[in-house]
């Protein structure tokens, strides 16, 4: 899949800050007054800017709300219903947390609970498609989730969860790695199914090959653009390198290392957060530009 | 549940009119029903009642839309300002312009008529074109048949009165087993791809003879991937194969073939192998009902296959037993040959058994009474299944002739010609060779020439030679060196006008002809040729006037551009006189019309024309109180008469319109073609619809619509006895000679009987990989690269190499090869293809473009990627050491041998290793621009 | 509407014969020129006469190179080159409407057409990843999804002559290789032909279960197989050039018509 900046932004980012929404739905931490706003800022900012970013890749963003009406079948519809929902629900609670100091407790769980929810729907938008072997397993899910909570809890401040987060996220995102690279030849869809030629010319025949030969058209079109994109594989490694390094290793050492300065715990923790985003946002590409569409079969490439 | 559906609007106005004319996307002709919105052209689909196509239409055709858009249409006449090539021009007027061409071409025509040469590339309006040249008074004139298929077409007159080309098809509707060799996947586009939809419906069997298994061949049930230019060596051992085990139609061959025919076998006669004949020229048969001589078409003869006869001491035998003799002898053998055509004796056997098995034990009868020219009626008509069908795969070799005749033969033997389920001739064909003019050649300054340009020789007193034996033509079209150049040789025509050899001309011009790129051989030595300059600082060819429609490469060489329309702004007619658009089933012939109305400043090349010989008051132009006869070609279309009551169109004729074939002019005529979906059709009654060529009813048929002026029966020449002639001569026989150095190859190639040989392979040592071009089937010439829906099919041509040679020279799709023939070199993009034949590489005809051309940005694919294999080729073979120039083609037609092209190929680099293929040349200032970047085009609300 | 119809009263759709396409690209440019013309927006290009020229087209024909495996009987069979045209199989779950979060994309009830309503498509891209078989292609210009409407605005059109409300694609393919028609009929001819050659659908697995079929490629390159049965055809009519003259004299005294006048038109 192309990797677009516009998805890959709004996944990493919006992942992140509704798993700000959720710590803070949850009282973690129970802040109020300008140290709440500066929180919610933060947290609205990662969720909306996600969501602002991801309306990018749209034909027609101005019809955008249109995009509301389908949850009985779309996941992005109920993405979409869901993220509106956490960011009202978590808004009102924000308000009473920073305005009046209060801490509407049920509030913040059904916030917290839509947060969870809206990144657990974003991560089904992929999981569904039965087109992208990598992405239609169950652990798609579980990686948005657990990336998602542990860059919550580190935003959050939650360090001793982040910790223990973060190295389920990092387990995750390796058991997804190696889980996805045996998925599109497990999907069993291979040129032969998508054809339906070399194993249909008689029995005689049964053992024949298939390959493309010359593309429909010698110009490039939207499917080769939108679905096939090669990453190497040596580039591939060092990349899942750098997002295992940046997004899991090194926060939960900077955040593991003794500090008593607090100055530079906090120097620290703002380290792991951009470390981890980066992390993230690597992890993302990889996401997409590894994922590979099942029509790329009719063009002989994945 | 319910579920709220949109509401569709399902019955949307389609058009507020449609026009229906004929398609120009390629030579194919079809019927197309032009919808227009607003005056404009809203979409194109097929004309169901059209007798091409009845209603589909290939990519080509429904891409017109975007030709009659194109921005590489010229917008107005040009006159060179700078240097030849730059594509420097300034826009002048028409009066200006043609106030140009008259100035160049009358004198000419007061001094010597020959310093003109006309040549007219994809014309189909030869009838015409030819016309205006004969009135000029030249002898140089001639269309693009000579580099196309010239072959194919003057071998299947001579052998039997009518060709493959579109001039015949597979009888689609009885055929149970369909051979096709080499057939590119351009010509007569359509009504191939339905008739192979008909016989794939049916279940029957198609075989594919090609080295290269795309397009037809793809689907081919059975693929023979043969070794290019042994197609006559394969097909002769099937004649082999069949003769031996008797599986030929005997009755057949006594009775509508020259195979009976006596030939003279004194070694010492000057008629030796010359036929025997009467005192009215008939020729003989042995009559097996008596054992005497008769005229072959006495009533009641039955001419004897095995018959011999002696008059004096002269031996005459007949035609069969020579061909008994030649091809029952083991050379022909399928092991003999397995090897050169790169196809298992197996295999060539088993398709043998397959001919014999479908022709003789699937005939069948059609309940059709028939009478036939002895005067013999048959209560049936006898099916012979098998139809074949070839094209420029066969043509395109300098043993093209020799393996087309080859080829006929193959059908005659089997009887499948004008039998129901074989091959069937479309009129005007048949029509015997006697039924065809003579090429005229004598040119008288201020005076017509003394008759048609182009024709068949009978034997070396048609040869166009100057009383001192030189070549009478600039392409030195029917000569010694090529006597049955049917076609002309257009391709040598820039070659021999730059070397003056045989004498300099003053004046080219042109017609839609791309010789500065893909329509020449050679392309860079062309160019060097229309820009090089004499010792004075003059152009070594003059004068070079050029008509297009398009900003094609051939554009800057020209002094004069004459813009032409496009196809659906002009008058056409596509004529009985011509190459109409018959079927087997009936007589039809078509027009243009101008659809809609140009937006630019150009002129149909026709109408030119008319104009230009109203400006020189050609005569036939002229009336005799001097005024011009026609004002445009529309005007030309209804009132020329070429003989009393038989003009261009042969349909509405006569004052009410009522009349076929023969009638008065009439003024209505365009309109009732309008009217009538811009054809007309006269359709052949079931009685005449085979065995057409000694078929009473259909003679009688023909006569009446004006096709012939008697009825012109006639046998299958297996033995082209005119061919024999030639060699006479060689042998020194009678007064025209040949020069010296000809005489042994005339000896060897030009025998009356199929043979197959070897084509020149001296100079081409190493050079051992066949590399072909195709054309794709949808891009026509280089035509659809301007085109925007196209182009992005073919917006690049690969090198497609076996499998067995892109791992023998480490090569991936993608990466570069460095291919050479003793010609020339070129650096191209490889692709692999699996099946194809072991030893050859081809790849698409005329992607590539030259920068600042047809309006494409000078990056665009075509002309980055895009490569030409002609510049691998040469007109000429590579010297002999003996001095001479010999022509690389078919030594008896003259025919372009494009296919016998080898080469050598090696890895240049990886895929980022060069940018571009090479040679790459330097760019053309565009006369038009380039186009504009996005395109949303929809004409209506 | 993004909910799949439970059941559709016709199942409308396309039957493709690889045995016979030629891969001419008729139906492409035919599919293009009333697209573009017709159904809500026009199918635009990009880069029209440059360097990287693309554009939005319904249905594109692919190729596929087969390799036979080799067997006794032979044992370096030829490849094989099979076009392949696609265009949208108007799946009977059809994944792309389901995912629709507008409810733009939808399958009609009536025939099974599946269609996008252009008014209400945000161009987010979603219906062409869950489509298998790359059906649906956005178009640069417009920002909404095109993909095949089946010619909704063709076949039941009032103002075509009834033997022209066909697809666009059909009405133009040269070779016949495309057929139209209900396929949830199965009396109708096109499931008729599925029944006879063996239809098959792409990519089963995937679940989608299409309405157009595929017609797989007739056995190919069996001549030599047959020989067996062949081989008496071309048995030698005499072993000598000779013998060859005498087979002829007889062979031409059994044909009729050699010795009386009688009508004719025997064979050897």
């Amino acid at each position: 899949m192309h990797p677009a900046p516009s998805v890959i932004l709004f996944t990493t980012l919006s992942g992140l800050g509704f798993g700000l929404l959720t710590f803070l739905g949850l009282g973690y931490p129970g802040v109020t007054g300008w140290v709440a706003f500066v929180f919610y800022a933060i947290a609205y900012a990662l969720a909306v800017g996600g969501l602002l970013a991801s309306t990018f890749h749209l034909g027609r963003p101005e019809r955008a709300l249109k995009a509301f009406s389908q949850w009985k079948t779309s996941w992005l519809s109920r993405e979409g219903l869901c993220a509106v929902a956490a960011l009202m629900v978590m808004g009102l609670f924000a308000l009473g947390a920073i305005f009046l100091q209060q801490d509407w407790r049920l509030l913040g769980i059904l916030g917290a609970a839509l947060s969870l929810a809206t990144v657990f729907t974003t991560s089904m938008i992929y999981t569904q498609l039965k087109t992208i072997p990598r992405w239609n397993m169950a652990l798609t899910p579980v990686m948005f989730l657990s990336v998602s909570l542990a860059g919550g809890a580190l935003l959050a401040g939650k360090e001793s969860w982040a910790i223990w987060l973060l190295l389920l996220a990092g387990a995750v995102q390796l058991a997804y790695w190696g889980k996805g690279d045996g998925a599109f030849a497990a999907s069993g869809t291979t040129m032969k199914t998508a054809t339906g030629l070399g194993g249909n010319l008689g029995a005689k025949q049964s053992g024949a090959t298939v390959r493309a030969f010359e593309p429909p058209h010698t110009g490039s079109n939207y499917l080769l653009r939108e679905f096939v994109y090669v990453v190497g594989r040596k580039h591939a490694f060092k990349l899942r390198a750098i997002a295992l390094t940046l997004g899991f290793a090194l926060p939960i050492l900077f955040l593991a290392l003794p500090m008593e300065n607090l100055l530079i715990k906090h120097l620290m923790a703002g380290f792991a957060v951009l470390s981890h985003m980066i992390g993230v946002a690597v992890s993302r590409w990889l996401f997409f530009a590894q994922a590979e569409h099942v029509v790329g079969l009719y063009y002989g490439k994945r | 549940m319910t579920f709220q559906q949109p509401r569709v609007e399902t019955s949307p106005k389609v058009s507020d009119e449609i026009r229906q004319t004929t398609c120009y996307m390629c030579a194919c002709r079809c019927g197309i029903n032009v919808h227009m919105k607003d005056g404009k052209v809203a979409y194109i689909e097929g004309n169901r009642d059209h007798p091409v196509n009845k209603g589909v239409l290939c990519a080509k055709g429904s891409a017109g839309i975007m030709q009659v858009n194109a921005p590489s249409r010229l917008k107005a006449p040009l006159k060179r300002v700078g240097p030849r090539g730059s594509g420097e021009f300034e826009e002048i007027s028409w009066d200006e312009a043609l106030e140009i061409a008259a100035g160049w071409l009358e004198p000419i025509r007061k001094d010597d008529p020959s310093k003109l040469a006309f040549f007219t590339g994809r014309d189909q309006s030869q009838s015409f074109t030819g016309f205006w040249a004969q009135n000029f008074g030249t002898c140089n004139y001639a269309a693009h048949g000579g580099f196309c298929s010239v072959n194919m077409a003057t071998a299947g007159i001579y052998t039997m009165g009518g060709a493959f080309w579109e001039f015949g098809q597979p009888d689609w509707d009885h055929t149970k087993l369909f051979m096709l060799f080499g057939v590119a996947e351009d010509h007569d586009s359509n009504p191939i791809k339905m008739g192979l939809g008909k016989i794939k419906a049916r279940g029957a069997r198609v075989i594919g003879v090609n080295p290269i298994r795309s397009g037809y061949n793809a689907i081919a049930d059975d693929w023979v991937g043969i070794t290019p230019g042994t197609d006559g060596l394969f097909i002769l051992a099937l004649v082999h194969e069949l003769m031996k085990a008797g599986k030929i139609d005997l009755d057949y061959l006594s009775r509508y073939t020259n195979a009976p025919v006596l030939v003279n076998q004194d070694p010492n006669s000057p008629d030796k192998g010359l036929f025997l004949r009467d005192d009215h020229g008939t020729p003989l048969v042995i009559n097996r009902k008596t054992g005497k001589l008769a005229p072959f078409d006495m009533k009641g003869v039955r001419p004897d296959l095995g018959g011999s006869f002696k008059m004096g001491d002269i031996t005459h035998v007949s035609v069969f037993q020579l061909m008994a003799e030649r091809y029952l002898k083991d050379e022909y053998s399928p092991e003999a040959v397995a090897e050169r055509c790169g196809i298992p004796a197996k295999r060539i056997r088993a398709i043998a058994a397959e001919l014999a098995r479908v022709a003789f034990d699937e005939a069948f009868e059609l309940d059709q009474e028939w009478t036939d020219f002895r005067g013999e009626t048959h209560s049936k008509m006898i099916g012979r299944p098998v139809a074949m069908h070839a094209m420029r795969g066969v043509s395109a070799h300098a043993n093209g002739f020799q393996t087309c005749r080859a080829l006929h033969v193959l059908q005659i033997l089997l009887g499948t010609v004008e039998a129901p389920g074989g091959f069937r001739f479309k009129p005007p064909y048949p029509k015997p060779v006697e039924a065809h003019p003579a090429p005229h050649c004598r040119v008288t300054p201020n005076k017509p020439l003394d008759g048609p340009h182009l024709g068949f020789v009978h034997g070396p007193e048609h040869l166009a030679l100057k009383s001192d034996g030189s070549p009478a033509r600039i392409d030195k079209a029917f000569t010694w060196e090529n006597p049955m150049s049917s076609h002309g040789l257009m391709h040598m025509v820039i070659s021999n006008a730059h070397a003056g050899d045989p004498y300099k001309i003053d004046t080219l011009f042109m017609y839609m002809a791309n010789m500065s790129w893909n329509s020449s051989m050679n392309t860079g030595g062309v160019i060097d040729m229309l820009t090089d300059k004499g010792e004075d600082g003059e152009y070594k060819i003059p004068r070079i006037i050029y008509s297009d429609a398009y900003s094609s490469e051939m554009v800057a060489y020209a002094d004069l551009i004459l813009p032409d329309t496009t196809y659906l702004e002009r008058h056409d007619c596509i004529s009985m006189l011509d190459r109409p658009i018959c079927e087997a089933d009936g007589a039809a012939d078509a027009i243009r019309w101008p659809v809609i109305e140009p937006d630019r400043d150009v002129r149909g090349f026709q109408t030119v024309l008319v104009q230009l010989a109203n400006k020189m008051k050609l005569p036939g132009f002229t009336a005799e109180d001097g005024n011009a006869k026609w004002q445009d070609y529309a005007d030309y279309i209804v009132n020329h008469e070429r003989k009393p009551g038989i003009g261009p169109l042969a349909g509405f004729r006569g004052p009410d319109g009522d009349k076929s074939g023969r009638g008065e002019p009439n003024p209505e005529q365009l309109d009732k073609y309008i009217k009538n979906g811009g054809f007309f059709v006269e359709h052949i009654p079931a009685e005449a619809s085979y065995f057409k060529p000694w078929n009473r009813a259909y003679q009688d048929w023909a006569v009446d619509l004006g096709l012939y002026d008697s009825p012109q029966p006639y046998l299958f020449q297996l033995y082209v006895e005119p061919m024999r002639k030639f060699q006479l001569a060689a042998e020194g026989h009678g007064e025209r000679q040949p020069p010296e150095h000809l005489r042994q190859r005339i000896k060897d190639t030009m025998d009356p009987l199929p043979i197959w040989y070897e084509t020149d392979q001296q100079g081409n040592e190493g050079f051992t990989v066949n590399a072909l071009t195709q054309r794709p089937m949808a891009m026509y010439h280089s035509w659809g690269t301007q085109n925007a829906w196209l182009r992005q099919l073919h917006g690049r041509n690969p090198l497609y190499l076996p499998t067995k040679l892109m791992r023998k020279h480490d090569l991936n799709d993608g990466d570069w090869a460095r291919v050479s023939s003793p010609h020339g070199e070129i650096t191209v993009p490889v692709m692999e293809m699996a099946a194809l034949n072991d030893n050859t590489v081809w790849t698409w005809n005329a992607i590539g473009k030259r920068k600042g051309t047809w309006a494409l940005e000078e990056n665009a694919p075509e002309a980055t990627k895009g490569f030409l294999l002609n510049h691998l080729i040469h007109e000429l073979l590579p010297p002999k050491g003996d001095g001479l120039r010999w022509a690389n083609s078919d030594p008896i037609t003259g025919q372009a041998a494009w296919f016998d092209l080898k080469v050598k190929i090696e890895k240049a680099g990886a895929p980022e290793d060069f940018t571009e293929s090479q040679p790459a040349l330097e760019p053309i200032k565009s006369p038009v621009g380039t186009g504009p970047k996005d395109l949303t085009w929809k004409v209506g609300k | 509407m993004t909910e799949l119809p439970t059941n559709t009263a016709k199942k409308m759709g396309l039957v493709i014969d690889l045995d016979t396409c030629v891969g001419c690209h008729a139906c492409v440019i035919s599919c293009k020129g009333w697209n573009t013309e017709n159904y809500g927006a026009p199918l635009s290009d990009q880069d029209a006469y440059g360097a990287d020229p693309s554009g939005t087209f319904l249905n594109r024909v692919h190729s596929f190179e087969v390799q036979p495996a080799a067997t006794p009987s032979q044992p370096d069979p030829a490849a094989q080159l099979i076009h392949f045209p696609k265009s949208c199989l108007h799946c009977e779950d059809a994944p792309c409407v389901t995912v629709c979060p507008t409810g733009a994309s939808y399958k009609r009830i009536e025939d099974g057409i599946v269609l996008v309503n252009e008014d209400n498509c945000i161009g987010c891209g979603l219906c062409a990843w869950s489509c298998p078989y790359g059906a649906r292609e956005l178009d640069l210009a417009e920002g909404v999804m095109k993909k095949c409407t089946l010619c909704v605005d063709r076949i039941y059109n009032d103002n075509l002559p009834e033997v022209d409300r066909v697809p666009s694609c059909v009405r133009s393919c040269p070779a016949g290789a495309r057929h139209f028609g209900d396929l949830g009929d199965p009396n109708s001819e096109v499931s008729k032909l599925v029944a006879d050659r063996g239809g098959m659908d792409l990519m089963p697995e995937m679940g989608t279960k299409p309405v157009n079929k595929y017609l797989p490629p007739r056995p190919k390159d069996q001549l030599e197989e047959q020989i067996d049965v062949l081989a008496p055809l071309l048995a030698p009519v005499t072993e000598t050039p000779g013998g060859f003259l005498g087979w002829l004299d007889k062979a031409l005294d059994r044909l009729p018509g050699q010795t009386s006048d009688q009508s004719s038109g025997g064979q050897a």
